[in-house]
This record gives C-alpha cells, structure tokens and sequence, in this order.
C-alpha cells in the first residue's frame, strides 16, 4: 500500500515541473501568478500525501499552514499587480 | 479491502484532475481562461486527494489503531477546508488584479466591465 | 464584549478539532483543554476587531452553519463535479467563447456576497473578476457564453445556474 502514495507524489512532482513551464514563459505577470498558485496547490497536495507516505502527520500542520501563507502571498502579489498598494 | 479501493479511486480522480488543471493552464489562451482551469481542477483535484488521505485514516481507526490517524484525518479535513476557502477567493483577486492592471480577456466577445470602467 | 465571546468560543473551537484524539476526557487531554482556553482567550482579545468587524452576529447562530454544511455538501458538490468535466471538456477540445457580463444578484451582506463569488468561481463556466460594492452586483468572466446571449445587459441568476439556485440557498444560509 505504501508504494502507492509515493508513484502519487511522484506524479504531482512531475505535474509541478509541468507547471513551471507557464511559469518560465509567461508571458505576463498575472500569467505567472497563477502559475504559482497551481503550485501551491500541488505543493500541499504533495504534502498530504507524503504525511501518509512517511507516517508523519506534522507534515499535514505544515500543509495546513503552507496554504494559508501562500494564500496571503497570492493576495499581495494580486494587489501589488492591480496597483493597489501604496509605497 | 474496500477501504484500499475508495482510496486508490479517489487517488485516481484527484490525479487525473490535476493533470487536467495543469494541461489547461499550459493549452488555454488567456489569463482568465487558465484561470478557469487552475482554480476548478486543482482544487477539485487536491480535494479528492485528501479524501483518499481521510479515508485510509478512517479505516485505520477503524481497525482499532486510534491516536495518530485520528489525527490524521481530522487536520487533513482542516488543510482542505482551508484550501477550498483560499483558493477560490485568489482566483478571484488574480483575476480582478489581471483587469485592474489593463489585462483584456481576449478572445472574447463581451467585456462588461470595462464598459463600467470607461 | 460579545464580540470577544464569539471569537474566543470560535478559537476554542477550532483548537479542540485541531487536538482532537490527544487523550481520555472525550478526545481530549486535559492539559490541552486548558490550554486551549487560555490561548483562545488571548486570540479573542487581539483579533476580535477583525473578526467581527461588521458588529453583525447573525452568523453566530449555529442553524445557519448546519445549513452551511448541507449546502457545501450536496449543491455545492454536485454543481462542483459538473464543472469539472465541463473544464475537461474545454481543455481537450478547445471549445470556448469567453467574455465578462454582469450578474445581479440581490444580496446585502459581506459574507453572502463572499460565498456567493466563491461558489460562482468553483462551478461550471463561471469565475468572479470584479463586485460593484455598492449594488453587490458581480462582474463573471463566463468561459462559454451561449450564442446571442451577450447582448444582454445584466444576466440573473436563472441564466448562470442551471440545477441549483444558489443565491436562494446563500439568502437562507447568511441573511
């Protein structure tokens, strides 16, 4: 059974690389925001799914805490690029 | 035995779906397109991921080991909830910083908001 | 004060889901209960501001949270698979017709207007860009606007919904 979480892993590696293609060639900036986000996303379904892998539920609080950061961080990118921001 | 066959469909799902959310964001023409893609698949995707990661801790708990995998489930229901919220609500800011910063949805055959704009 | 109250039942709240399973008094040990009550209150007493900002505790009640809940698990749910295999759809076969139109929708508060436009990003075809905040009307990029249709100078919900009425569901859920 615990093969199983490791080839997911490895597939939502594979699709993060995918994804920093779009990331790489833009070709404009809200393009690469939401570039980002997908790999946010991944990133913390890869954090899921490593917690069961290597039995370790902390990494699940990491993923928790990953997604609401990276939330904050998309918002500020967002209001930086509509130029709300001042200073 | 049941349980290991919900999670390896689950697993199926949400992998499939994100393959698809990332194809989408490298196929489709513009930013708010892709963001059709990104923000449904994805989340559609991870929230199937989790459910295969809450069911495996169910079944376990089931099976009488209780501690950890209780645990388990219950902070990875709290990691999707909070990524349902967020994701949502970021497509929804990239989006309406996209306009704001003078990016046009194009092809498209109406614009709304940019009438109310002008 | 009820402000306080509110925030630091919710922060207890949400600390005992968080320890669930850590000892014999229920779930819970009871270092972690107490514990949980202090810290909760020293959260309530720094975000209570923020948390209830709008002085309004409508939301407090917990009929609406149960609601909540049946809504994210059964319309919701649906409408959220559909809209997935309509994105698949869209991504294999390249089949689009995008553009912004103007949907009004009748709410008056904050959090109806935020579930609203959550939910319209999360189902078929649809996602918020803009909110006029005077009229809590939404600006929806739609992927595939339907031939003719466009013209039209603000949709209502019946155009965009097709299974479910949301915003009837979101007026019983947050007004």
């Amino acid at each position: 059974m615990t093969e199983v979480w490791f080839v997911a892993v490895a597939v939502l590696g594979a699709l993060i690389v995918l994804t920093l293609v779009r990331l790489l060639i833009g070709p404009t900036a809200p393009d690469r925001v939401v570039a980002l986000d997908t790999v946010n996303t991944l990133t913390v379904a890869s954090m899921i799914v490593l917690s069961v892998a290597y039995k370790q539920t902390v990494f699940v609080d990491v993923a928790i805490v990953y997604a609401l950061l990276s939330f904050v961080g998309t918002l500020y990118i967002a209001k930086y690029l509509g130029g709300e921001m001042s200073a | 035995m049941i349980a290991d066959t919900i999670i390896m469909v689950c697993l199926g799902i949400g992998l499939l779906f994100n393959a698809l959310g990332v194809l989408g964001i490298l196929r489709f023409p513009d930013v708010y397109t892709r963001l059709h893609a990104e923000t449904k698949t994805t989340t559609f995707g991870t929230i199937f991921i989790s459910l295969a990661v809450i069911v495996y801790g169910a079944a376990r708990v089931m099976e009488g080991e209780t501690g950890t995998y209780l645990t388990l489930s219950v902070h990875t229901f709290v990691a999707l909830l909070a990524l349902a919220f967020t994701n949502a609500t970021g497509a929804h800011a990239i989006a309406r910083a996209a306009h704001r910063s003078g990016q046009v949805p194009k092809p498209a055959v109406v614009d709304r908001l940019q009438e109310v704009r002008e | 004060m009820i402000a306080f109250l509110v925030t630091a039942l919710f922060a207890y709240l949400v600390y005992l889901v968080l320890t669930a399973g850590s000892g014999t008094i229920g779930l819970w040990s009871q270092a972690e209960l107490i514990a949980g009550g202090g810290i909760s209150l020293v959260v309530a007493a720094i975000s209570r501001k923020f948390f209830c900002r709008t002085g309004e505790y409508r939301m407090a009640n917990p009929l609406r949270w149960v609601l909540l809940v049946a809504y994210a698990a059964v319309p919701f749910f649906i409408e959220m698979a559909r809209a997935n295999i309509d994105v698949a759809y869209r991504v294999i076969t390249g089949k689009i017709r995008p553009g912004i139109v103007k949907l009004s929708t009748g709410l008056e508060t904050d959090f109806g207007v935020l579930l609203l436009a959550n939910s319209i990003t999360l189902t078929p075809g649809t996602l918020t860009v803009g909110v006029d905040e005077e009229t809590n009307d939404l600006y929806v990029h739609m992927i595939n606007i339907g031939m003719g249709t466009e013209t039209k100078e603000s949709f209502e919900p019946d155009d965009v919904f097709a299974l479910f009425q949301f915003p009837e569901w979101i007026r019983r859920i947050a007004e």
